[in-house]
């Protein structure tokens, strides 16, 4: 792991920059601190911190850079003719990096040496048989055009990481150096080293956008290789969803969204008119003794993970509903409604459920914010509670209350383990409760589950349902805000 | 009397009457929602005790096995390279000899022949066998008393899960073989007792529930909250404090605070989504490693260690930092010095409740592979704890809900009773903290 040894020199580095550059100052100043401008530690730390923040950075950078860098070079050694129809440069370039891991593992377990794996021609060896004895398993016979841009591949990829080591150690030692002969009695340490941990508070807080546009542009881009390999209009208004490894797929998400959208619906239906009772009753009539247990105890609900619902509803709740409306004449109702325990009632209602302190706990902090002089004005006027509760509190709590309800729906249209464990596989348009349905996140989950192949469209699409999944999320939170900010009664 | 106008306060109209109605109604449904939620708590809990439970229990045979020597070292040097060539297959005759000499002995009669009785001990009991004499080449020629794992029909005959009717077409057991463990059980000769190996062991393949236990995931995951304890923390808080003491009000702070906000809300999977292709697709870092997982929750728990982390360094009250800045700190002194240690107690309370939340989540894992093989082995160190593939407790959990034998339901519910009791001792500790060094100010 070159690597981590690189990282440990640099702070093994930092920490003797530490010891020198206080020593130094201290010498500097005749070993009188108080003739310091600032307190010794900060000339320490100013020449640890600049002998070893530049060098990581660059470090990070570079090996971000390199392997796009060496893709870019190395796939365009490839030619046409070497790429098989229905085949792509990405799965050829996949093919370049097994073979150069494999490579890489032969001389690690001293199967090759070095030269044989840089002098290797596919005709004479079988590469295909020693790869495999180190255990890389090659799917076909490495053909010379695969193998000398692998080979290619393993000389840039070594270079790269011997350039990278100088530069980094240089980087390094210069840090070390300049900062170094800096230090001096009069230097301001404190004042660049307050600079330098400011700017890496920034880079810290930096790293939300950086998340963000990880996502949008992950995702963007695969999106973007998918709409090249698949009909956008199939997408957006197919109406069918029939992936088919073989080709020829229909991959509509209306079907998808279709059964997202209902499960959400049964799950609000749940989960908002109990949420909401419980968070009136709890801060309109119950005593503070009730409060106190009844509240931490709705919030359980919302700290169990959701496997544990999803399993609740594939094994619980799923086969409890298929009792009632399944099963014939052994059933209770005697109805043959049901033929599985996944379906959209099994999941909606266990998310629902999940949802109910959501719910609960979020109108409850919107109620209590209305000011007590509404309620006094409403029951001094000779209302009873429930008529303030209806006609004075909850007109002023509206808008807080269905953002609320929309941050619910959002987490609803968002939620993938129940999905996955509850509501089945088969994508249709369907009004029945007790059909199996499904949605987007499980059809992300499949698609990207298991053998993947990220160069056809039926991997790809994954992308796409995860864009239009964050796309919807993103639109109900900033409408919840919007509604909120927009509408919310400012008192006082 | 007379009856006046019949106005009387005291008398209560239709109308009054109606609205009381609507009044206790409308309390009523308060309640009834209360005790909805409350008891869908209930029906939760008692559900996963009732069912999980049994999964901490295990059926085991107790035999003699008399380890022969002209069967496991021919040669009889002890020479472990011989020993070592005879595979599980060499040990089955040992262990039906065992089984049927055991049965003779206490005078059961059946009709079974010894493989049909064997076949009431687990698959693993052979690699049990073998494993113990690896370890004890010198005990081969002696007679040793074992405990084995019974096969999961067994165990589930014993715990009420299976049936004399349920059996039906079962080719894993009959009828006859079901006399036989009763007759056994009779004796104390098959037992149910204590299972550690369910919460220490490793999972196990599909012909084998009996064997599957929690202890690697559980490994999995502890690595996997290490890198987000290691990585959320320092950059949770220092985002926080940027945010909270140094930010100037412009457009660039107003986009992170946007940003944190989102990302907040961002479903669980989208964070797998961009694991899935930036750390495995681009960055080339291996599929189904904690390490992996770990920087997937530590951008998805950033978020949450923010918010509580800036609400924490909020409530430090403004004059204590007056006071700081009063006798000469500079602005970081002031913070690093006297807020950061004030708000410690708040941020490592969110801290932890972000991790508890980490430790449940199962959707992204399931993106970057750590689902769907067995994690058979315990990582050797630290970093082929990190790099080596591994599963984690909720995708374990996952891994048993899919598979096709009811006997690994019990063992998915058992997870879950392992799984919550992690969280609870992870809140409990959170509330402990905040209500032992919570200061008001």
């Amino acid at each position: 792991m070159p690597t981590i040894w690189l990282v440990l020199v640099l702070i093994a580095l930092s920490i003797t920059g530490f010891f020198l550059g206080r020593h130094r100052a201290l010498a500097s100043a005749n070993g009188n601190s108080k003739d310091l401008h600032s307190l010794p530690v900060y000339y320490g730390n100013n020449v640890a911190l600049t002998a070893l923040v530049p060098a990581l950075v660059v470090m990070a950078i570079w090996s971000m850079a390199q392997p796009l860098i060496i893709d870019s070079r190395v796939s365009s050694m490839i030619p046409e003719s070497a790429i098989d129809e229905g085949s792509t440069r990405g799965l050829v370039m996949s093919d370049v990096r097994r073979v150069a891991e494999g490579l890489n593992i032969a001389v690690a377990e001293g199967a090759m040496t070095r030269e044989q794996a840089h002098d290797l021609r596919s005709g004479f060896s079988d590469i295909r048989g020693r790869l495999g004895e180190v255990g890389v398993a090659l799917g076909s016979e490495v053909r010379p055009e695969v193998l000398r841009a692998a080979q290619r591949y393993r000389q840039a990829s070594s270079t790269g990481n011997l350039a990278m080591t100088i530069v980094v150690a240089l980087t390094a030692l210069a840090g070390f150096g300049w900062s170094y002969s800096r230090t001096h009695k009069d230097f301001r340490a404190r004042n660049v080293v307050e600079r330098g941990i400011l700017a890496l508070l920034i880079i810290a807080a930096s790293l939300a956008i950086l998340t963000t546009v990880g996502i949008v542009l992950s995702m963007l881009f695969e999106t973007r290789n998918f709409f090249g390999l698949h009909s956008w209009r199939d997408f957006f208004f197919g109406g069918t969803w029939a992936p088919n490894f073989r080709g020829d797929s229909e991959l509509s998400f209306l079907p998808l969204l279709w059964g997202t959208l209902y499960i959400s619906v049964i799950a609000l239906l749940v989960a908002v008119p109990v949420g909401l009772f419980a968070a009136i009753y709890l801060s309109e009539y119950a005593g503070k003794a009730t409060r106190a247990i009844a509240k931490p105890l709705l919030e359980i609900l919302a700290g169990i993970p959701t496997i544990v619902y999803g399993l609740f509803a594939l094994l619980t709740v799923g086969p409890a509903l298929v009792r009632f409306f399944g099963q014939g004449e052994n059933g209770i109702l005697g109805v043959e409604w049901m033929s599985g325990a996944t379906s959209v009632l099994t999941a909606g209602v266990v998310m629902g459920v999940m949802l109910i302190p959501f719910v609960s706990s979020l109108s409850d902090d919107i109620i209590n914010s209305v000011p007590q002089a509404m309620r006094d004005g409403s029951l001094g006027l000779g209302a009873t509670k429930s008529e303030t509760v209806r006609q004075v509190v909850m007109p002023a709590a509206l808008p807080g209350i269905v953002g609320a309800i929309l941050l619910a729906a959002s987490r609803a249209i968002g939620e993938t383990m129940i999905v996955v464990m509850g509501a089945g596989a088969i994508a249709k348009f369907s009004l029945n409760p007790l059909d199996s349905m499904t949605t987007i996140t499980t059809r992300i989950v499949s698609q990207l589950t298991g053998d993947t192949d990220f160069a056809s469209p039926e991997t790809l699409v994954a992308f796409a349902l995860g864009l239009t999944l964050f796309v919807l999320t993103l639109g109900l939170n900033v409408l919840a805000l919007y509604i909120v900010r927009k509408y919310r009664e400012q008192y006082e | 009397m007379p009856k006046k106008h019949g106005n009387s306060l005291l008398e209560l109209t239709d109308r009054t009457k109606r609205r009381n109605a609507a009044e206790t109604r409308f309390k009523a449904y308060g309640i009834a929602a209360i005790a909805i939620g409350l008891l869908m708590l209930v029906i939760l809990i008692t559900t996963i005790v009732g069912k999980g439970v049994g999964a901490f229990q295990q059926t085991f045979v107790t035999l003699n096995v008399e380890l022969l020597e002209n069967k496991l070292d021919k040669n009889g040097n002890r020479n472990l390279d011989d020993i070592k060539k005879v595979t599980t297959f060499g040990y089955a005759p040992i262990i039906r000899g065992a089984i049927e000499a055991k049965v003779k002995e206490l005078g059961i009669e059946t009709p079974l022949k010894s493989k049909d009785m064997a076949q009431l001990l687990s698959k693993d009991a052979a690699a049990q066998l073998r494993e113990y004499v690896l370890a004890h080449p010198d005990e081969i020629g002696k007679t040793v008393e074992f405990r084995f794992l019974a096969q999961s029909r067994v165990d589930g005959y014993l715990k009420g899960r299976v049936s004399r009717d349920s059996i039906g077409n079962d080719k894993n057991i009959s009828a006859a073989q079901l006399d036989l463990v009763d007759a056994l059980v009779k004796v104390g000769v098959i037992k149910k007792t204590f299972n550690s190996a369910f919460i220490f062991g490793s999972d196990a393949s599909d012909a084998r529930p009996e064997a599957a236990g929690m202890g690697v995931s559980m490994v999995g995951s502890l690595f996997m909250m290490l890198v987000v304890l290691a990585l959320a923390l320092p950059i949770g808080v220092a985002a926080s404090i940027y945010l909270e003491e140094f930010a100037p009000q412009n457009w660039l702070t107003d986009i992170i605070e946007v940003n944190i906000a989102n990302l907040a809300a961002v479903p669980s999977i989208v964070f797998g989504i961009l694991g899935l292709a930036v750390f495995i697709n681009y960055m080339h870092l291996p599929t189904s490693a904690p390490l992996v997982g770990g920087l997937v929750l530590t951008l998805m728990t950033l978020p949450t260690i923010i918010i509580s982390t800036r609400a924490s360094l909020k409530a430090v009250p403004p004059s204590i930092r007056d006071a700081a800045l009063g006798v000469g700190a500079s602005k970081m002194q002031a913070v690093f010095h006297h807020v950061l240690p004030l708000a410690a107690p708040g941020i490592l309370t969110g801290t932890i409740i972000g991790l508890a939340q980490a430790l449940g989540e199962t959707a992204p894992l399931l993106l970057i592979g750590m689902v769907g093989f067995i994690a058979s082995n315990a990582p050797d160190s630290v970093a082929s704890g990190l790099l080596d593939p591994n599963s984690a407790m909720p995708a374990q959990i996952y891994e048993w809900a899919k598979r096709a034998d009811p006997a690994f339901y019990e063992r998915a519910w058992g997870g879950i009773i392992i799984l919550l009791v992690f969280l609870i001792t992870m809140n409990t500790l959170a509330v402990i903290l905040r209500r032992r060094f919570e200061r008001r100010w």
